[in-house]
Formats: C-alpha cells, structure tokens, sequence
C-alpha cells in the first residue's frame, strides 16, 4: 500500500514544527473529531435504546398468555402465536440438525485435512466466503427452486424452510468452527501423532473437544440468526394461514418473525400492538440465546 | 510386562522370524472419514451451483418470453396486470434509493465507531461497547422493519416531523436498514486499522502528530482497503436485505425520484410476489427468479470486490 | 543384551537384519561400510541412519546434506547455534515433517534397515516406534492418567491392564510417587518439570524404540532440568534417544555422541542452510574437535 505509506511522509509536519496553533491532543480539531467518534457510536445505541423501549411500550399492553397460547384470528383481541412460536422450534431444531454437523464437517476438512493448495479447496474458501454475504432471500429462491423440482405442491413444510435457513447458515458454522479449531494450539496435535495416532484419531480426540465450546458459541450464534429470519421462508410461502400445530417434518408451518410481518402488514393499530408483543418475545428469545452463547464461551472455552 | 503389542507387520513366515518393516494397518475407516468430510465441504459448492441452477433455469424460460433489453431498461413493471410489463428500471431505482440512503448513515457511523473503539478506546471499554454494537447486528430484521413502520414513519416522520409522506418511504426503510449495517462497517473496518502495524503509529506519534492526525492520516490510509471493504460488505448487506424495505418501503413497483416516496426494491418484489402462490412455470414465477439472477449478480460482484480488497489488506502485513 | 519391547520382531544385529530383508523380499536399504569424511565415522550398531539428508520448507533448503547414524541405546546430542537445523532434522526422523505445509525431504533416513521414508511406509507406524518429546511441555487438557492410557488407547495396543502400564510408564518417567494420589486430576495442574516428565511418561507408555527430544529442557528451571537428565540416563537402558539440546552443558552431561551443526550461508543467494560439522562421541568433540567451527563453538567463541 505504497500510497498510504507515502502519505505518511507528507502529511506529518517534521519534528520542530510547532506552527501557531495548539497540535496537540487537546488542540480544538482533536477535540470535536473525538466527540465526533463518539458521537457516532452513541447515535447507534441511541436508536438501540428507542428501539427496544418503543417495541416494549406498544408491545406491553396486549402481552397476556392469549399469545402465546391461541391461534391466528381476524379478531386481534383473540389471536395467538402459538403456531409461529411451535413453528419456529420446529424449524430452528430441524435446521440445527441438519446443518450442525454438516458445517462442521467441512470446517474440519477446510482446517486439518484440506491440502491448502490444493485449487478445489481454494475454491471452497472463497465461495464459503461469498456464500456468506448471498442475500438471504436467495437461499429461499434455492429452496423454492428444489422442492418445486421434487414435485412438491406444498412448499412451506418444515423441511424445506430448514434447508433454506440451514444453507444460509451454514458458512456462519463453518467459519465459526474454524476459528474454534485453528485455536487448538499446534503443539496438542503434535503430541497426539507423535504417539502414533491417525490424522482423525487426533482430530476427533483431542482437536474437537477442546474446540467444543467455540463451536457451540458460534453455532448457536448461527441458529438466532435462523431464528429472527423471515425473508427465506416468505419466499416458500411462510405466510399463510396456519391454525394447527406443526407435527413433524412435512408439516406446514408459520415461524414469529412470518407472524410479526404477517400481523404488521394489517392496516388495523391493534395488529401492530400484537406484532410488538411478539418482537418482544423473539427478542427475548434471542437474548436468551445469545446469553447462552456467552456463557459457554467464557466458561468453558479454554485458555492455552 | 502385561501388555503385547500389535505389529503392523507382515505375516510371520513359518520358522523364521519376520523383517521389521512400517507397514500399516489399510485404515479404511480413516479413508471413509476423510471421504466424508470432503463431501460435507463440497455441499458448499453444490450449494452455490445450485443457486444458479435454481436461478438460471427458470430465468431462461422468463427471457425466452421477454426479451433482456425490455427487462433491463423497461420502465414500467407490472408483471401481474392483464397488460403486464416486465421494466426492472422501478425496482433497480427503489433499491438504488434505499442502499443509498442506508450508506449516509451506515458509512459515517460505521466508521467513527470503527476509529474510536481501535484508535481510542482501551481495552476494557471496547470490550464492552463492542457487544453492545453486535446487538444491533443480531435484532431479526422484522423487528427493524416493524420499527422503521411504525415507529420512524408513522410517529417521527409524519406525526412530528410532520413530512408529506404516505404509509410508506424509501427513507424510512434506508435509514433503518443504515443502522442495521452500522455492525458490519464498524467491525470490518475496524478489523482492517487494527491490522495496522503499531510501528506506523509510533512512527507517526514521533514526529509530533496527535492521535486525530495519526487516525485521519496514517491509520485510515493504510488501512483503506479494508474500510473500502466494508463499506462494499455493507453495499451488499443493503441490496440484498428484504424484509425491511418489504415492510417500510411500500409495494408499488414505480420509479422513485425522491426520498419520501415509497417504492419496491427488487428484494420486495420477491418476497411480495411470493405471497402469491404463482404456478410453477407460469412467467409470474419464473420472474420471482429472473429478478433473483440480477440480485445474485449484483450481490455477487460487489462480494468478490469486497473480498478481493480484504485479501489485500491481509497481504499488506 | 538389548532389550526390546516388541516381541514379534527381535532386534537383530544390522547385517543380519539386512539379510532377512533380503529373504524376504522386502527392500532394504544396507547402509555403506565405509568411513564419511574425516569428521564423521560410521556409528556400528546403528539403528536409525541419515544419508545426505536435505530438508526444504518450500523452497527454502533449511538443512543440506546430512550423513548421521544414530547408535542403539545410547544418547545422541545434536547441538549448534539457531538457525543450524537440528530442530529440523530431528522432526525428521519421525516424520514430523510430514505435518508441516510444504515441507520435502530429500535423500534417505533408514530405521532398522528400512528406508522410512519410502511409499509403502505408513507415517503413523514411524510415529509409534520414535516418539517425540517436544521443546514445551505439551500434555492433552486431560487427567494425568488419560495422557498417560491415550497413547495405548489410539494405535489399539492390547492392555491387559491399563492402570499398570500407566503405573509403569509413570513410574518409568521418575513422576509416579509423585502423581499416584491425583491420576484423575488434570494435567494442567502440574508444574512444568512435571509436565515435561509426564509427556515423557506418554511417550515410553506406547513402548517405542527411540525417544526423540527436541529441547526437553529449554523451558524448564534448573532443578527440572536436572531431573529430566537423570531420567534421560535412566531411560537410555530401554531406549535409543536423540536430543536437540542449545546447552552445551547438558550435551557434556547427558550425550554419549554429538554432533555439531552450524548455519552455512549459500555464496550466491545468502540463504543460510544447516549442515553437519562434526559427529563423534561426546568427550571427542569436546575435548578435541577436530573442526575448527567445531571448537570455536564448543569454547564459545561462536553462536
């Protein structure tokens, strides 16, 4: 970057110069470019804090166990979430199943067996890498494209849904599990081989369990994001009438945050009030998660 | 001794004993296992050539009906009316409009949080403020759109601020959608003057240069690639986010020439006409995927830039 | 008598070794008879041999043409400035190498006759047979008795029964009084010295035939070093040993043979390479190097 080096030079006055105004850290530029910065970090957690307080006071009034227990209704006095709320467990529990172990999987090929020079392995980094920044509405395309392929009628089921949030998180996992594994120091795996061990043998003994608790922080990271997303499922057909429990993999299904579009697109206040109510308890749930996530990684993750 | 240990050598030949030799066990199960793996990493790859599958093919069928200029430049789209109409020009203006008005805010903010938490702040305190910055990344993007509804449009925008504006804006979508970015500028670029070597600064405080100039002229140079990287990620972040702009930006399909009007992106456009259930292989189908393509490829270049620029910077030192 | 824990395969004299390869059809690689050079005689009961070993990370030639025998149960030092390769040349002879991106091995490193670098040879059975002991003390975050069992546990050893051979190997590493009442306890919790003798522990608990060790003792106080050294002659009954060491002293103290490396500069890039100066027993190099490098080394008047 010669550019920025060359700047260096010509833009720092020589020692000596003193010029007539104040260059130090308390000069008045220096100042009113540090309230500057800061300004800039306390406007996004000014809007933060507006957020989360105008969610809860609209939301407040109409939490009550009728949400969480009824179902869907015209009437916004006796609609419930309770299908979006099953809906969403469903499709977070099935999405975690399958991309879980296959994400981590492939970080473990990309980190302790992929020759680095190998082209097809380069390839699979960069495009883990672009994979990551698809927009998520894409993946809902993909899906949409290869259950229409298999013939489905119906295309919002449970696993179709999860093989949309699952794909698109699954570089989340991969990347996560990477930096979890290329924290296991060096010397671990050199002292399993060194013993006669196989490649796996020190992969699954030693490397993963110490790798365990990164893996976790950062997949359950990757599931809150499964789990506040929308615009996938909307593109299978999410947001339908769904008045029964899902019950298994083929069920239809509606998700919260399908129920919250769903409820904030009425032109009525009182369904806005409802989709506040249920943001709340999404974001609760992502706190929850979230809270989980940091737990495990200040407890269990281990210090070399 | 009570153990005996398993040779990996050859058999023994009768009545004489057999060469030492490092002959191992075949390890089949270890094969299958690295087999495994590969695969689980080349879903990957299936993934990605199955977005373009899944784009492309129902695409083709769309261009075989309307020809690739009109879709281009066509400026009125209508794709549901009996005299339908297939000018993506609307859409591209909307998405144009919000991915904008999102970088005025994401751009600044972004990077006045990246400087203050690498070039000022102390340890302890970035470890508290940048979480709380992550928060934002992690609020599920209804909840941003319910928000930039209700709350920017209806209360600020229209009862305080009282502007002539409808249900709907470009402007209340794009701001949201900037805050919702701010995360990904801040933490890449941050990521990039953090890669910065500290000689450069010392270098740079030596001379007499204070903190602002070290940050304005020495660290935010160097590490120009990265920022730019950001600023692109960001880019992408915007053109492809959905369900802001589905809920605050409104869903007539029109050119956009000011802030305060409302307009579909081409994300809105998906995910509204997918609440339609069009038939498979009907051309209102095959546009939900025609619209797709151009959003992968625009999504698509703009990550390639942005990866390429990171490279560069991680390269440098 | 050589002692040698594997009883399939007896240890057999060199020559003979050689011949049974031959009867059998298998290829073997009959080390030369003849003396190397004025500064490096032949070693007679050799069991692991180099011959002009060359070691590239990429393209960079980090140790050139190296001809060294290693004698059975008797510990060899391999000592010389930073930069001389003998770290890189003692990963060598376990294949460790073969772990590092890029690394290449040139020329012919036999163990037992057999050319261990060879296609049909499977890396891990190289590993099993020649430890290593690494420069940190690098015990698995597990408990003291599950670093000492893993070893066994993963190349499918047959333990009758598991709590005496981690008695035996502990006890055989001079750290069992000393762990008996905590085997359940984590590793973590030992002291370096500790560690190191447990890593040593695991080593011998797979019952190999030599014991690499790269700087066993550079990040240990003295009194775990002197430890270590105790052990290291303890262990030469059972084991050949090969030591990468920095200390002259400890070379002096522990070594039957030395050999001394030092970095060469390549007259025309300026890359600098290992090489082998001297090789002889241990009171030979020190009291009468025969190699000027050697000597100006050895009084400190180099490196």
């Amino acid at each position: 970057m010669t550019t920025g080096q060359r700047s260096v030079l010509d833009s720092v006055k020589p020692l000596g110069y003193r010029g007539k105004k104040l260059s130090g850290e308390k000069s008045p530029a220096s100042l009113v470019f540090l309230i500057l910065i800061w300004a800039a970090l306390a406007v996004s957690f000014i809007f933060l804090l507006v957020l989360i307080i105008t969610t809860f006071v609209e939301g407040f009034a109409v939490m009550r166990p009728g949400l969480f227990t009824n179902y869907p209704s015209s009437s916004p006095r006796d609609a419930g979430a309770r299908p979006a709320i099953l809906g969403s467990v469903w499709v977070v529990a099935v999405t975690a199943l399958l991309t879980i172990p296959l994400g981590v999987a492939a970080a473990i090929h990309l980190e302790e067996f992929a020759d680095k020079h190998n082209k097809f392995n380069r390839m699979v980094e960069l495009n883990v890498q672009n994979l990551a920044a698809v927009p998520s509405i894409i993946y809902g395309l993909l899906a949409l494209a290869f259950l229409s392929m298999l013939g489905f009628q119906n295309k919002n089921v449970v696993i179709g849904g999860a093989m949309a949030l699952g794909l698109l998180i699954m570089p989340v996992i991969i990347i996560a599990t990477r930096e979890a594994i290329r924290s296991v120091p060096q010397e671990i795996r050199e002292g399993s081989m060194a013993l006669g061990a196989t490649k796996w043998q020190t992969v699954w003994r030693q490397v993963l369990p110490s790798a365990v608790p990164g893996i976790a922080t950062g997949s359950i990271l990757a599931l809150s994001r499964a789990l506040g997303e929308a615009a996938p499922l909307l593109v299978l057909g999410g947001l339908v009438f769904v008045s029964f429990d899902p019950d298994g993999i083929m069920s239809q299904f509606t998700t919260m945050p399908i129920q919250i579009f769903n409820w904030s697109s009425r032109p009525q206040a009182q369904f806005h009030e409802l989709a506040a109510a249920a943001s709340i308890v999404l974001l609760v749930l992502l706190v929850l998660m979230n809270a989980l996530a940091i737990y495990i990684r200040n407890h269990y993750q281990k210090r070399w | 001794m009570t153990t005996v240990r398993e040779t990996g050598g050859p058999a023994k030949a009768p009545g004489r004993p057999a060469p030492f030799t490092f002959a191992g066990k075949p390890r089949y199960g270890e094969r299958v296992i690295r087999v495994l793996l590969a695969l689980a990493a080349a879903v990957t790859i299936a993934t990605t050539i199955g977005i373009l599958l899944a784009l492309i093919v129902p695409a083709l069928g769309f261009f075989r009906e309307i020809p690739v200029t009109d879709f281009l430049f066509g400026d009125r789209w209508a794709p549901r009316f009996a005299k339908a109409s297939f000018g993506v020009v609307p859409l591209i203006t909307a998405t144009l409009w919000t991915t904008l008005i999102a970088l005025v805010i994401a751009v600044p903010f972004g990077l006045g949080a990246a400087m203050l938490l690498s070039e000022y702040a102390r340890p302890g305190l970035r470890k508290i403020l940048k979480p709380v910055l992550e928060i934002l990344a992690g609020i599920p993007t209804v909840v941003y759109g319910l928000f930039a509804l209700t709350f920017v449009q209806g209360t600020v925008f229209r009862q305080w601020l009282g502007l002539g504006t409808g249900a709907f804006s470009v402007l209340a979508a794009g701001v949201v959608m900037g805050i919702m970015i701010v995360p990904t500028v801040a933490s890449v670029s941050e990521d990039a003057m953090s890669a910065v070597p500290q000689a450069m600064r010392q270098g740079s405080a030596a001379l007499g240069a204070n903190r602002m100039q070290t940050t304005l002229r020495v660290v935010f140079p160097a590490a120009l690639s990265g920022i730019i990287a950001a600023i692109v990620l960001g880019v992408s972040r915007a053109v492809g986010e959905t369900m802001i702009v589905a809920m605050a930006a409104g869903s007539q399909a029109r050119i956009v020439s000011g802030p305060l009007e409302q307009g579909q992106t081409m994300t809105g456009f998906i995910a509204n006409a997918a609440l339609g259930d069009s038939r498979v292989g009907s051309i209102q189908y095959d546009t939900l995927f025609a619209v797709g393509l151009l959003l992968f490829l625009i999504t698509l270049l703009v990550n390639f830039v942005s990866i390429a620029l990171v490279r560069r910077y991680r390269q440098a030192y | 008598m050589i002692k040698d824990t594997d009883t399939d395969v007896p240890v057999l004299k060199p020559e003979e070794e050689a011949r049974l390869h031959e009867q059998h059809g298998v290829p073997v690689h009959v080390a030369p008879t003849q003396k190397r050079g004025k500064n490096n005689d032949r070693v007679t009961d050799a069991i692991l041999t180099c011959e002009d070993v060359n070691v590239f990370y990429g393209d960079f030639r980090a140790v050139t043409g190296v001809d060294l025998d290693f004698a059975r149960n008797q510990i060899t030092a391999l000592i010389g400035p930073s930069g001389c390769g003998k770290s890189t040349l003692i990963r060598v002879l376990n294949r460790m190498n073969d772990l590092i991106d890029g690394a290449r091995v040139e020329g012919k490193v036999t163990f037992r006759g057999v050319d261990m670098y060879a296609k049909n040879v499977d890396a891990i059975e190289v590993r099993r047979r020649i430890g290593m002991v690494f420069q940190k003390p690098n015990p698995f975050p597990k408990s003291i008795y599950d670093n000492i069992a893993y070893g066994p546990r993963v190349i499918g050893m047959k333990v009758a029964n598991m709590d005496d051979l981690v008695e035996e190997a502990l006890t055989g590493a001079a750290l069992w009084t000393e762990v008996k009442d905590k085997l359940k306890q984590s590793a973590f919790g030992l002291s370096g010295g500790q560690q190191q003798r447990l890593c040593i522990a695991r080593t011998i608990a797979v019952k190999p035939d030599v014991i690499l060790m790269d700087e066993p003792c550079s990040a240990l106080d003295p009194i775990a070093t002197t430890r270590i050294e105790d052990l290291m002659a303890e262990l030469r009954r059972n084991y050949t040993i090969v030591i990468v060491t920095h200390n002259m002293q400890q070379a002096a103290r522990v070594a039957d043979r030395t050999a001394f490396f030092t970095a060469l500069a390549d007259e025309g890039t300026g890359d600098r390479t290992g090489v082998l100066v001297e090789y002889g027993t241990t009171t030979q190099i020190f009291e009468s190097p025969r190699d000027q490098r050697t000597e100006d080394y050895i009084s400190g008047r180099f490196g």
